[in-house]
């Protein structure tokens, strides 16, 4: 429980970001004004980045601490719905802000279970974690793992279990700083993560939880301003309103009528054609031996994506077109679980004053969340429609000039296969990742606004970043170091470990997304199914199974992970296939394999001591202390 | 800070976990049915369009979300109650 203190900062919180949105606005405004007299797009682009750079630091300067409380859990003076923002901007990554609209244009409504399983984890937090967490009150979740199950094995598995799952997705978001600065800005790729590097770091050097908070809340008010503005004009020129998560339905139905003329078409059938015969081609070189094997595997791509283009054309609309309905229930399942098992999210529940304020921040940062996710679905839809309306049957030699712009960057790729000179749809191919990037070019916008979006999509990456980075460093300084091997640890030596940790895992990070590893998608996926394995099982039934003890927590959570990277792995490399599910599912094993494990090992030992029982008890309702306590804030 | 509460006498402790345990029950089958059973039913469902939108695809793009929102406040307010109802809420 907070201390009642009166802080200006903390009484006027609606005030202070409610003028900072506005100046935001005010020099979105500005900086279109100077766009119209003459100012260059590069110039933008650095005033964009620098400028929204420079706030977040000097929150993270005017927020820096010594204190022990503010420093891991924001002195836990976090107002519910303020915890929601920050929460919202920590949890969507540059992967949801650039992606997202992208995945659903691409994969049609199997797309939506990630839509789904990003936001249905919220409910099983709300209701299995969020508000029991709070009651506990500590520092980190390997924390509760040590206070519940007691000793140091169930606390250790945990931050190898953090830390595992963080760190695959902390390279991701720093991945997609450098994307982000090097294109904007124009610099080379390493320059950009370093210089991203340095946004990161600044913002929760000085001030740990407590700086990250702040600056995470004016971080997701930027980046639901940049996401929903280019969206909303889009909707505004095609359907005269600009709602677009109420109108992209009138799009859907347009969308089918067209793609019905398009499967219809016989250029379309001739361009299938001509690509199978390219697989086919590519196919008899893979196998000549005089191939160079250097060669095979940038053939073997090109292979693969042209049997794909050689498939017939799925409706948008069709359900289970690019994966099965078993698939998809999966998915959504292991989102849902790995989402409420992710520890930079669950420890933002130790930032609020009370129980019933953690209840509503889940809440809160699931309506703050949704207006996003909300609008992903309508991104895609007018991507679509643009697509197929204004470039399918057009002369390839007369396409708008956005075309190009995304071709020279890769992400859009045409190829007349027929030489009609006409494009048809079996000739485009459109990257994912450019959806959400090029709206504001394809529908006519300034470039302000595309520097807006990508000041957005900084904002959602260093965000994230901020978070796991601060759940990385604690769970090695505080729980590895103070807990276990320098219990008597002062409070200034607390904090400078953890800053150094800090810089060092940071400094790691950068160095290996320098090297850009292409498997990074997926490792993503694989931390999901591997917190959802690990982690949520024995948070649930360490509230709410008083049997469960340590051998259970030992095994479960051991054996969780085990199966879970089993079936990954085997999966993705070597053929292992148990009932057709794919390898961004193999939480769907380790989950009820971690829960069965813990219930049973469970109930074959000792049960847990009184003292421990009566702890379970105490964290199941929001009055008074828990049972073995020892708080120092 | 450490002000350990006089003892919360155990059928208390049960009454109110059994009403949480309820409440838990409900929000969860809510859940499911809006997702897992929305996926499940979806060309079902997709016979019935909305202002464009056939329903089993707004279910998943939309529709889920919405009640999710829904179903948390819900829970949090229903919980708040039942703290009061037992003397079990945090001291203001």
């Amino acid at each position: 429980m907070a201390k009642q203190r009166s802080n200006a900062f903390l009484d006027n919180l609606g005030r202070v970001y409610g003028m900072y949105t506005g100046v935001f606005i005010a020099f979105v405004i500005l900086l279109g004004i100077a766009e119209k007299m003459g100012l260059p797009p590069r110039t933008i682009g650095y005033v964009f980045l620098a400028v929204t750079i420079g706030v977040y630091a000097l929150i993270g300067i005017v927020s820096r601490t010594a204190k022990i409380s503010e420093y891991y859990v924001a002195g836990r003076s976090v107002p519910s719905v303020f915890n929601g923002m920050a929460t919202g901007s920590d949890w969507m990554s540059a992967a949801t802000f650039i992606g997202m609209g992208g995945t659903i244009y691409v994969m049609g409504y199997d797309g939506l279970a990630y839509i789904m399983g990003w936001t249905g984890g919220y409910v099983l937090l709300a209701v299995f974690l969020g508000p029991y967490l709070r009651k506990f009150g500590q520092y980190t979740i390997p924390d509760f793992l040590g206070a519940r199950y007691g000793g140091n094995i169930p606390r250790l598995i945990g931050v190898i279990a953090a830390i595992t799952a963080s760190f695959t997705y902390l390279i991701a978001q720093v991945t997609g700083v450098g994307i982000i600065t090097s294109r904007v800005l124009g610099i080379d790729f390493t320059v950009g993560v370093f210089v991203g590097l340095a946004g990161i770091l600044v913002c929760s050097l000085l001030g740990g939880m407590k700086a990250v908070t702040w600056t995470q809340v004016a971080q997701y008010l930027i980046l639901i301003i940049a996401y929903l503005t280019p969206v909303t004009v889009m909707s505004y020129k095609h359907t005269g309103v600009p709602v677009s998560e109420l109108m992209y339905g009138q799009i859907l139905q347009k969308i089918d009528a067209r793609e019905k003329q398009i499967i219809a078409d016989p250029a379309e059938a001739a361009v299938r054609e001509k690509w199978a015969e390219q697989a086919g081609a590519l196919g008899e070189k893979l196998k000549d031996p005089a191939t160079p094997a250097a060669e095979k595997a940038k053939l073997a791509a090109a292979q693969q994506s042209a049997v794909a283009a050689s498939k017939p054309i799925k409706p948008y609309l069709q359900p289970f077109a690019r994966t099965d309905r078993k698939n998809m229930l999966a998915l959504t399942f292991c989102l849902m679980v790995g989402t409420a098992g992710l520890p930079h999210i669950l420890m933002r529940y130790y930032t609020v004053p009370s129980v019933k304020d953690a209840r509503s921040s889940v809440g809160w940062s699931l309506f703050f969340i949704s207006l996003l996710y909300f609008t992903a679905p309508a991104y895609a839809a007018f991507a679509r429609w643009e697509v197929l309306s204004t470039l399918i049957g057009s002369r390839i030699a007369e396409l708008p000039a956005w075309t190009t712009h995304w071709a020279q960057v890769g992400l859009l790729a045409i190829k007349d296969m027929n030489m009609d000179g006409i494009l048809q749809l079996g000739e485009l191919t459109f990257g994912a990742d450019a959806i959400v990037l090029a709206t504001p070019e394809i529908a006519g916008l300034p470039y302000v606004i595309s520097g807006l979006v990508a000041a957005g999509g900084l904002a959602a990456a260093l965000s994230t970043a901020d978070g796991l980075l601060l759940t990385i460093s604690n769970a090695l300084s505080h729980d590895l170091y103070y807990k276990v091997l320098d219990p008597s640890a002062s409070i200034m030596r607390r904090l400078t470990i953890s800053r150094v940790m800090l810089v060092v895992t940071a400094t790691i990070a950068a160095w290996v997304a320098t090297y850009k590893i292409t498997i990074i998608v997926e490792l993503v996926a694989w931390a999901f199914s591997i917190a959802a394995a690990s982690f949520f099982p024995a948070l649930v039934l360490g509230v709410w199974d008083k049997r469960a003890n340590k051998a259970g927590a030992i095994a479960g959570m051991t054996l969780g992970f085990c199966v879970t990277l089993f079936y990954m792995i085997g999966s993705r490399f070597y053929g292992l296939d148990w009932w057709g599910i794919k390898t961004v599912s193999s939480g769907i094993f380790g989950i009820p394999a971690g829960f069965l494990t813990i219930f049973v090992v469970s109930r074959l030992t000792a049960a847990p001591s009184q003292e421990l029982q009566e702890f379970v008890e105490s964290v199941r309702y929001p009055r008074g202390a828990v049972g073995t306590s020892d708080l120092d804030d | 800070m450490g002000m350990q509460q006089a003892k919360v006498d155990k059928a208390t402790l049960a009454a109110y976990w059994g009403e949480n345990k309820r409440l838990t029950a409900i929000t969860l089958l809510i859940w499911a049915c809006v997702s897992f059973g929305a996926v499940f039913f979806v060309e079902t469902l997709n016979a019935v369009v909305i202002f464009g939108f056939p329903l089993g695809y707004f279910m998943g793009a939309q529709g889920a979300l919405i009640v999710f929102v829904l179903l948390i406040f819900n829970y949090s307010r229903a919980m708040n109650l039942v703290d009061r109802k037992y003397n079990l809420h945090e001291e203001e």
